[in-house]
């Protein structure tokens, strides 16, 4: 079973509907005991840095770490994937996890922001979470800040600067893309996730 | 490199997919689903669900309409029409849309933008512009184009970006459906006016309108219904075209 984090930000709808498609259990819950009878999380999110002072709230960080420490996998995405990392200008009172080295930032004024539509992946050998897909494929992104690109970042994108699209260690994963609004691409990277 | 979406609409009136000139005499070209699947398999980068003559009485229709386009479209799916209250958009995202569309409701109470994005983010918020020219300015016009505000599109785009707006869907009322181009000098106006995202509709005919608004009126994303529904425009064929012609496109997709 795949728990879906429902924190109480944004719509669940289309991420539980994109692994009902491709046949996965899922259930969408705010309850630890929930995150911890799972064998899968994915830790979703849109918006605001703020959203995930609700984290700490209910207790879910405690059982996302803990499931971490479990070797679960786990996939953030957008929001959730900023989540693993050790914070953001967006909202300084609010800790990531820090799961991974950095601060997700702004991006450069010479550029559009929110960083909105199809943008290509520079992809690095070796992600299980991007296996079989073709280097340069698009997918779908739309945020404001964005992750630095470091040791475990197994994607890139370009939007004024480098950043993170993908990361992953052992079985925490992030992207900052949304794979269930990328078309074929996406669907084929939550299939992985579904088979890690 | 971020590229220009292309994005398919579905005007939408009692379940059944149609497409005016200049907002009437309306023609039915299908199922919205079906549609819906049919563009996104041929490179739509998006969805526009617009439901045109929007009232409490078929608002179940548009629910099931939704409900049933969102099943297997994997790709951003945009739903507007009749939105006129937080619990109007509540009830669109969980029947499915990934972002709601909202015109007269944000004239009528500009607030409703932000309450809307405190909850659901402002990527979820679009503001729909429907913009003539009057006289020198473009002034909005709300309730299908029937209505003028007398407000300036460019304030008002600006106004409705610091209200929390994710992105501004610019239908230009003077081209909408006569295929005679883009108004690239409005989409211009109101792009460099405002930092978020601007969706130049209204006008759409050929491949050359297209690189037209990309390139001179500075679009993020170019709508257009009647030519994809009517198969005078291949958008995979358009998107090869933009490709050729040095327009970053989601291509081949």
């Amino acid at each position: 079973m795949i728990a879906i984090i429902d924190y109480g930000a944004g719509n669940l709808v289309s991420v539980k509907k994109a692994f009902a498609y491709l046949g996965a259990e899922v259930v969408v819950t705010n309850q630890p005991a929930m995150v911890a009878a799972a064998n899968r999380i994915v830790f979703p999110g849109v918006g605001h840095f703020s959203a995930l002072q609700a984290l700490d709230q209910n207790g879910l960080r405690e059982s996302m770490l803990q499931a971490v420490d479990a070797a679960k996998p786990i996939l953030g995405v957008c929001l959730g994937m900023q989540w693993l990392f050790e914070g953001s200008e967006e909202c300084s009172a609010i800790a990531g996890s820090a799961i991974f080295p950095g601060k997700c930032a702004q991006f450069p004024a010479s550029v559009k922001s929110p960083h909105v539509g199809w943008n290509s992946l520079a992809i690095q050998d070796g992600s299980r979470l991007l296996k079989g897909i073709p280097q340069n494929t698009f997918v779908y992104y739309t945020h404001s800040y964005h992750a630095p690109v470091i040791a475990a970042s197994t994607a890139t994108s370009e939007h004024g600067r480098q950043f993170t699209a993908a990361v992953e260690r052992e079985n925490v994963f992030g992207v900052q893309f949304h794979p269930e609004k990328s078309g074929g691409a996406g669907l084929a990277i939550l299939k992985n996730f579904c088979e890690i | 490199m971020l590229t220009k979406r292309i994005i398919a609409c579905l005007d939408m009136k009692d379940g059944r997919v149609v497409k005016g000139v200049q907002f009437q005499n309306l023609r039915e070209a299908g199922d919205p689903a079906e549609c819906a699947g049919e563009h996104a398999r041929n490179g739509a980068d998006e969805i526009v669900l617009l439901d045109i003559t929007a009232t409490s009485a078929n608002r179940r229709t548009l629910l099931d309409s939704v409900r049933s386009t969102a099943r297997t479209l994997f790709v951003p799916f945009t739903v507007g029409g009749g939105i006129r209250q937080l619990e109007d958009a509540s009830a669109v995202f969980d029947a499915g849309a990934d972002k709601i569309a909202i015109n007269s409701a944000a004239v009528r109470e500009p607030e409703l933008i932000g309450k809307i994005a405190g909850r659901f983010g402002s990527q979820a918020v679009v503001v729909a512009i429907d913009a003539k020219r009057v006289e020198r300015n473009y002034r909005v016009f709300v309730a299908g184009g029937r209505i003028s505000t007398g407000r300036d599109a460019i304030q008002w785009a600006q106004e409705t970006a610091n209200c929390g707006a994710g992105e501004i869907l610019l239908t230009s009322m003077d081209r909408d459906g006569t295929q005679s181009g883009f108004d690239c000098e409005l989409v211009r106006a109101v792009a460099e006016a405002v930092s978020i995202p601007v969706i130049a509709s209204g006008g759409a005919g050929s491949p050359r309108d297209f690189i037209e608004v990309f390139r001179e009126g500075r679009a993020d994303a170019a709508l257009a219904a009647s030519i994809f529904h009517f198969g005078i425009e291949n958008i995979s064929q358009l998107k090869r075209q933009l490709h050729d012609a040095h327009i970053p496109v989601r291509w081949p997709c």
